[in-house]
């Protein structure tokens, strides 16, 4: 019951909201971002909202050229992903890996698949359940920034985590 | 459907022309070398036109087989209004003085015949020093919608009858056909002929598509697509457009497919737990076999063309490297030891050549090397080409060029195993992952 009290408390601050979300893929577009019409984002002022968990909690990592593994900052900002996840059972998660530019297609899946396995073992070691979780890589396939400059590859280089409400439970 | 067209084809008979080459003087050949070499000059006067309304397709097939001819950098065509004399009639005596004083090597004179929607195409090859015919005539018989297959078809004939290997110009390429900024890229699947024409598109650009392959007999396509939200390998029929998911593991991806030389299987990159490694899945049974077990990268893995072994990339070393295993999967063995990053290699169809992505110093290079590594060559850079695919002869590397920036965009190239004759490849839009047919 809970769960859908919150979903149709957020479905009128989705449309605003799904402008300023810079993890979205474009209008249209529902490569695994999670932001269906029953989820909604939110206001950012309630703690238990998707949008509070993207400003607050911080919903993604950047990772080093060609690395996978977590740097300090984003191993706190995972640890604060797991809190959130086990004070919120009602959402899922999937976990999207990526990599910059420069590098082949193949081998930049496999790379956005290691860094979206990273940020879950993570999740999963603090005690958020594995059945909540999935990863995907979408590679290079997916930039947010489109400049050819460390400044963007730096940014393209991430695991986000998609939330969505989960109605069945 | 126009891919399919049937063509016949028959040896023209006619005595009078039926020639040996000519053992008197040098052979026309050109002997296809890695040194700079002096495109051949040849003259394709319009094929004759032998039936009412055939006056058009047989100026369209003379200037498909001239392009084809061209594109390779090995031919040069004499212009029409440079020739002095002109072919009237298929069957009369070639004045091959007329076609030397324009210094052309090489003579194809055709006849182009129509009746209701069925064509015939016939054509002869000349060597004008020589004044012979080289090989025999050929006629190709099928519908008028497949003219464009039997000038291919002639251009093969030629271009193999003069270099002695096998032609690549009746082939087809499949590609992901792109449209839209970095950041909201439209992808679909698209199969072309391999000059750019007969575009059709495959999918939709509902969901990513990714690096689409041929099967051996070109009937169908293996590729990479999200469409459950996830990476998984499809496997599509070209003629009926007809797709289906072959490996959809909950929790897992596959990626980086190709088909075995016998068709029935398929190697590819399956990860699970964030690991990719190698699986082979028999199509008919769907039954997987894993090849490598490490905690490495293991993808882009390509079958020798005899089926015995697999070249791939791993980065257990640390960086992309390139491995060549058995086919049955077990110990692999280095074969990339250059400065920099290595990938998607791609063994050629001939069997002595791997081609491979190379990244350097923040570069990108096409290049091949040998079968164990050796004689590396790399044939490109820019700011990112990647992915090769050889021409059925293995004489050509199509691949992607991506431009940089936030306009950046990407386009098919195309370039001579020795490094010469780099080109775009004339398509509609953007396009990314060519993988090229056998030939039809």
């Amino acid at each position: 019951m809970k769960t859908w009290t919150k979903a149709v408390l957020t479905v009128a601050a989705l449309s605003l909201a799904a402008c300023t979300d810079p993890g979205s893929f474009g209008a249209g577009d529902d490569y695994g971002t999670g932001t269906g019409a029953d989820s909604g984002l939110g206001s950012s002022a309630d703690p238990g909202s998707i949008a509070y968990f993207q400003e607050a909690v911080g919903d993604r990592v950047l990772f080093l050229v060609d690395q996978s593994t977590l740097s300090e900052q984003g191993r706190l900002t995972v640890l604060a992903q797991a809190n959130w996840l086990m004070e919120n059972p009602d959402y899922i998660a999937v976990i999207e890996g990526h990599a910059d530019e420069q590098g082949t297609r193949e081998y930049n899946l496999a790379l956005g698949a290691r860094r979206a396995s990273a940020v879950q073992e993570l999740l999963v070691s603090q005690g958020v359940a594995s059945n909540r979780i999935r990863t995907v890589s979408y590679g290079k396939e997916r930039p947010i920034e489109i400049c050819s400059e460390e400044s963007c590859y730096a940014q393209n280089r991430r695991a986000v985590t998609v939330l969505t409400a989960n109605l069945s439970g | 459907m126009r891919l399919f067209a049937t063509l016949v084809i028959g040896i023209l008979t006619v005595g009078q022309f039926a020639h040996p080459v000519s053992a008197q003087g040098t052979p026309l050949r050109i002997e296809i070398t890695d040194g700079v070499i002096e495109p051949m000059p040849y003259a394709v006067p319009d094929f004759v036109a032998e039936t009412q309304g055939s006056n058009q397709v047989s100026k369209d097939i003379s200037r498909v087989i001239a392009a084809d001819l061209n594109g390779t950098g090995l031919f040069r065509e004499i212009p029409a209004k440079a020739h002095i004399s002109s072919i009237t009639n298929f069957g009369s005596p070639v004045q091959f003085a007329d076609w030397k004083a324009v210094n052309a090597q090489a003579l194809i004179t055709g006849g182009v015949s129509v009746s209701d929607n069925q064509l015939e195409v016939k054509f002869r090859v000349y060597d004008v020093f020589a004044g012979t015919e080289l090989g025999n005539g050929l006629r190709f018989k099928g519908t008028t919608d497949g003219w464009r297959r039997m000038a291919h078809k002639v251009a093969d004939a030629v271009y193999a009858r003069i270099t002695g290997e096998g032609g690549y110009f009746d082939s087809r390429v499949v590609y992901v056909a792109e449209t839209g900024p970095k950041n909201d890229r439209k992808k679909r699947l698209a199969v072309m002929d391999y000059d750019g024409a007969n575009l059709q598109y495959l999918t939709d650009s509902s969901s990513i598509v990714l690096a689409p392959r041929f099967s051996p007999t070109g009937d169908r396509v293996l590729y990479t697509s999200y469409e459950t939200g996830f990476p998984q390998v499809f496997v599509l029929d070209v003629g009926s457009v007809r797709r289906k998911v072959l490996s959809n593991e909950s929790g897992t991806m596959s990626f980086a497919p190709r088909f075995s030389p016998d068709g029935k299987s398929v190697v590819m990159s399956v990860t699970e737990g964030g690991n990719t490694d190698l699986y082979k899945m028999d199509i008919a049974s769907g039954k997987r076999q894993r090849l490598t077990s490490t905690p490495s990268i293991e993808t882009a893995p390509s079958y020798s063309p005899d089926g015995s072994k697999i070249v791939f990339e791993s980065d257990r070393s640390g960086t992309q490297q390139l491995y060549v295993m058995s086919a049955g999967g077990g110990e692999a063995t280095r074969i990339s030891f250059g400065k920099g990053r290595y990938g998607t290699p791609v063994w050629s169809p001939r069997g002595d050549l791997i081609a491979f992505t190379k990244q350097n110093k923040g570069r990108f290079h096409i290049g091949v090397m040998r079968t164990d590594g050796s004689e590396e060559r790399l044939l490109t850079a820019s700011f990112l080409d990647e992915g090769p695919t050889w021409s059925p002869n293995g004489r050509v590397i199509m691949f992607t060029r991506e431009t940089r920036g936030a306009g950046g965009a990407a386009s098919l190239y195309s370039v001579d195993v020795s490094g010469r004759n780099l080109k775009p490849v004339k398509i509609n839009g953007g396009g990314s992952d060519p993988a090229w047919s056998p030939l039809q």
